[in-house]
């Protein structure tokens, strides 16, 4: 039997990732703590060259490879993209704060990358068992970040939880994935398609390892009933780290659910539908009101988190490309204004003081205006309040469930965002009607304040004209193969 | 010929917008070069404003100075401009009142100047832009929109309980406004347009309309207030700052008058005339239970807010008595008068109400209190302003020559030709009215020197003269000479009743 090297040119950009990767941890060792900047410079090289490369081999069609294991696509090239994006912004703002902390090494650095590698797979995954590698990668990476900072009780308790409540999942989506593989003999989402159309929906070993699927994706996304480790680990992790948790790995997890749900199982959307318009209505509902009561403002985005997914899950349930395209451009505009809510956290926090309660936002519209606006912005945006891109997020998700008959759906949908929109409200009137608390200028270093700057007016300005991106999602999405 | 205009409306939306961007920049450091050049935007914004009025072609019901662009093509969204006489005056109206808030904060404000006028600035251009916009959507977004400005507004300048008055204020609206938005998506899936315009054409069933029609009913009726969802308004009146309340009362009031006019009647005549009873009666509740309630408030901003809503409710029922009209008699002129009457009714009511809640400003800026109580005799120290003040109470007690008057005898004559009932009741306004109104001037500025604070008054500057006798002047103009006002929206208001009293069934 001859062994054929498959095409190695679409898995470039992780290819380079993997080794500058390596070559990250090899320098890093040999760095004294002065000099780690290079360690820190050389990570968002990396992410630069992926993204050039992802760029320049943008892809029209669809490509196969790696045995029918890795697909490289346009809406894989689009979210990783987005990843490499919102990753380096996650750096970026947690570089002072790490320095701050004692927490500047290399680990940082290298788990994060190897993090992003492993969503790179997630998103490119074109059979179970890449689906697999890839998501073992981040969350063993994660579960290492979370605990990086070792001498915190907090954070040794949240990575434990993360770590058993995540092995819990894996394990579950590893069974179900093994019945799937049992009914259609293949993991190979392609094959798994074909196969399930042909046998219809009626196969019970089918739609039992659908269940367990589902349930394993609800804990990586954090839907009801599966959340539990979300606000814990939000709350228990270093700012830096929930700030990475928080933000990148919704659009892997995003790609997960389009790939395995509606590659690989299309032709179950009436069994899948019911599953999902349970998790979200209970996810956008219990996220909302218990986001009100809290106190920590990391919490509370935890839950906002929650409500999110919720509201995500709505454009995939719809079952339709202008769904899909829905639930892809909330995922990214989630992922943007994440970024910049915790992004905003870690500024106010400083050597010796952590923000991470609602009050320590009070007055900050005397203390720093214009950080202040940014935040208004972001909470505006996550509320949902027009001429911010949360808007036209949350209103292409609605017209996607309307348009399939849903209309109760989609007013439970509004309910529970204008309850949402309570806290974010709470977070707005802590800045500008209160007075401040604390009087310590917040220093920024002149990339970090450009970054957040950007990060912000970004909203806005994708509010005023959020075409471009609704456009991309679009595209990519028709131009996905779909099986 | 038309083509050659520059864009106006984009000009008076995004003039006064970026100009507020640009007052932020100016900064909190320099509060005088901010306020000046606050007020030159204003005033330029007015100036822009008045070609609207002054080329606007009365002949006609069509959209005049369109402006259309692809926004969102992806989903059939236009940025798309165009008024017509309901939107017209209202505009005006905005540019005008903006420029008398901006006059207002000129030496009150000293927290944060140039976020005060860059606050009233971009609400001023985004509430203009809701009466200019023909896409459903971007009206929808600029609907939305103004509750950042406004929420701030009420929230850092206002009163010690502005916190909770601004939060009502917010979720109320937001509350009734989403329900609309899922209105429009699900007009948009029938029609695949989001054109305003085209929804008037939308062939609907009575069961849809009705859905439609509630949920329009949800998001404007807050906005009015109507009865019984008028609870934020009081409490949002008393605790923002002067201007503040000015444009709450004077301006976004009417958006949900405007709302009513451009979308629940045309786009769901079918269900509005089914329903129209609905509306009356809350209409009704609102001009004679508030009324009431009017009349034994302590406190003056609290009174002039349950005036406005008494108002407002002579708003909505000159609206929906039109059908009861068509109805009973089978003219339409009939029922023009009712709607004209709305609209005029409308206007009065910025000018006036913006004007009374000047008044209290000009008093609480010297006293620094609101209650009724804490004053008496304020004729004697400030002869002036008092004169103001009884003129504006007169208007809004609807004193014939005023522009109050107007609007509410139009509504009162059709609601006869409805029933006799509906007419004797809304004409308790005119008693409750000038109860409340001229028993408030008789506490507050007649009889004897309450007390030394009034004893130590001033009368009013050159600055609060310029702003009152501006708006002294357009109360009478509009009350003495209303037919510009009404030519205006006379083949607009035609065309409308041409929507609602043609089944779409």
């Amino acid at each position: 039997m001859n062994f054929v090297a498959p095409d190695f040119m679409p898995v470039l950009p992780e290819l380079f990732v993997l080794t500058m990767t390596c070559l990250v941890l090899v320098i890093d060792v040999f760095l004294d703590q002065r000099q780690r900047h290079i360690t820190y410079g050389l990570t968002q090289l990396t992410l630069l060259g992926a993204a050039l490369l992802t760029l320049f081999t943008y892809a029209q069609a669809p490509v196969v490879t790696m045995f029918g294991h890795y697909v490289k696509d346009a809406m894989g090239d689009l979210l990783k993209l987005f990843v490499y994006l919102a990753a380096a912004a996650v750096f970026l703002y947690s570089r002072d704060y790490l320095r701050q902390r004692d927490l500047f090494k290399g680990e940082y650095f290298v788990l994060g990358l190897f993090g992003v590698l492993g969503m790179m797979i997630m998103v490119s995954a074109h059979s179970l068992l890449t689906v697999y590698l890839g998501l073992e990668l981040l969350s063993l990476s994660l579960y290492a970040l979370v605990a990086t900072d070792r001498d915190s009780p907090v954070a040794s308790e949240a990575a434990m939880k993360y770590f058993v409540l995540g092995s819990l999942a894996s394990g579950m989506l590893l069974y179900g994935i093994s019945m799937i593989y049992g009914a259609t003999g293949s993991v190979d989402l392609q094959v798994i398609a074909a196969a399930v159309a042909r046998q219809g929906a009626d196969n019970l070993v089918l739609v039992f390892g659908l269940v367990f699927l589902v349930v394993g994706l609800s804990f990586k996304l954090g839907a009801v009933p599966f959340h539990m480790w979300l606000p814990d680990v939000y709350q228990g992790a270093p700012t830096s780290v929930t700030l990475y948790i928080g933000s990148a790995p919704k659009l892997a997890a995003f790609a997960l659910v389009m790939r395995i749900l509606v590659d690989g199982l299309g032709t179950l959307q009436g069994d899948w539908q019911q599953m999902l318009i349970i998790l979200a209505a209970s996810s956008m509902a219990l996220g909302n009101l218990v986001a009100i009561v809290q106190t920590n403002i990391k919490r509370m985005l935890a839950y906002s988190t929650i409500s999110h997914v919720g509201f995500l899950l709505l454009g995939i349930l719809a079952g339709t490309p202008e769904g899909y395209a829905a639930a892809m451009f909330y995922t990214i505009v989630y992922v943007l204004m994440a970024v910049g809510a915790f992004g905003v956290i870690i500024m106010l926090s400083r050597t010796g003081f952590e923000a991470e309660n609602i009050d320590d936002f009070k007055g900050l519209n005397d203390r720093s205006p214009w950080l202040a606006f940014l935040m208004m912005m972001i909470m505006m945006s996550m509320a949902g309040v027009p001429f911010l891109v949360g808007f036209y997020a949350k209103w292409v998700v609605l017209q996607a469930i309307v348009n399939i008959g849903l209309v109760w759906l989609a007013i439970l949908g509004v309910v529970f965002s204008v309850i949402g929109a309570f806290y974010y409200l709470r977070v707005v009137k802590c800045m500008y009607f209160d007075k401040p608390e604390q009087s310590e200028p917040i220093q920024l270093s002149l990339d970090t304040e450009i970054a957040i700057s950007a990060n912000g007016l970004l909203l806005v300005v994708l509010g005023l004209y959020p075409t471009a991106l609704m456009g991309w999602c679009a595209a990519a999405l028709s131009l996905k193969a779909l099986a | 010929m038309l083509s050659e205009l520059p864009p106006l409306l984009s000009l008076v939306i995004w003039f006064p917008i970026l100009g507020g961007v640009a007052v932020l920049f100016v900064g909190d450091d320099n509060p005088g070069r901010a306020k000046a050049l606050s007020l030159t935007l204003a005033i330029l914004t007015f100036l822009i404003s008045i070609p609207l009025f002054a080329l606007f072609d009365t002949s006609t019901a069509a959209m005049q100075f369109q402006e259309l662009v692809p926004w969102i093509p992806a989903l059939n969204v236009n940025y798309h401009l165009g008024v017509d006489g309901f939107s017209m005056p209202l505009i005006l109206l905005t540019a005008f009142m903006t420029v008398l808030v901006v006059i207002a904060g000129w030496e009150v404000v000293q927290y944060r100047v140039a976020q005060y006028m860059a606050a009233f600035l971009i609400m001023e251009g985004l509430m203009i832009g809701v009466f200019a916009a023909l896409d459903a959507i971007l009206f929808y977004v600029l609907f939305e929109a103004m509750l950042i400005p406004m929420f701030l507004i009420i929230g850092i300048w206002g009163g010690p309980r502005r916190v909770y008055a601004t939060l009502k204020f917010f979720l109320y609206t937001f509350l009734g406004s989403v329900f609309m938005l899922i209105a429009l998506i699900y007009m948009y899936s029938q029609a695949n347009s989001f054109e305003i315009l085209d929804f008037h054409k939308l062939p609907l069933t009575l069961c849809e309309q009705v859905w439609i029609f509630f949920a329009f009913l949800l998001g404007f009726s807050v906005k009015v207030p109507m009865w019984p969802v008028h609870t934020w308004l009081p409490d949002a009146h008393v605790e923002a700052p002067t201007g503040g309340s000015v444009i709450l009362a004077a301006i976004t009031l009417k958006i949900g008058g405007y709302g009513f006019l451009r979308f629940a009647l045309p786009i769901t005549p079918d269900a509005s005339a089914t329903l129209d009873w609905l509306i009356i009666t809350l209409s009704l509740v609102a001009v004679v239970y508030i009324g009431l309630v009017a009349l034994i408030q302590q406190d003056m901003k609290k009174l002039i807010a349950y005036s406005s809503i008494a108002h407002m409710g002579f708003v909505t029922l000159g609206f929906f008595i039109a059908f009861s009209i068509y109805r009973h008699t089978g003219s339409l002129n009939g029922a023009a008068m009712g709607i004209e009457g709305g609209m005029v009714q409308m206007v009065s009511h910025g000018f006036i109400s913006g004007a009374l809640f000047l008044c209290v400003g000009v008093l609480y800026d010297r006293v620094h209190s609101r209650q009724i109580k804490d004053y008496g005799g304020v004729a004697n120290t400030m002869p002036v302003f008092a004169a103001f003040m009884v003129l504006f109470a007169m208007a809004n007690a609807g004193l014939p020559g005023t522009s109050g008057f107007v609007g509410e005898f139009l509504v009162i004559l059709s609601s006869f030709k409805a029933s006799f009932w509906i007419a004797f009741l809304a004409s308790f306004t005119l008693i409750l009215g000038a109860a409340y109104t001229l028993w408030l001037v008789k506490r507050v500025i007649f009889g004897e020197i309450g007390n030394r604070h009034v004893a130590e008054l001033k009368d009013v500057g050159s600055r609060e003269i310029i702003m009152l006798s501006l708006l002294a002047a357009a109360v009478l103009l509009l009350g003495l000479w209303p037919d510009p006002l009404t030519a205006t929206m006379h083949a607009t208001v035609n065309n409308l009743l041409q929507h609602m009293t043609v089944p779409k069934l």
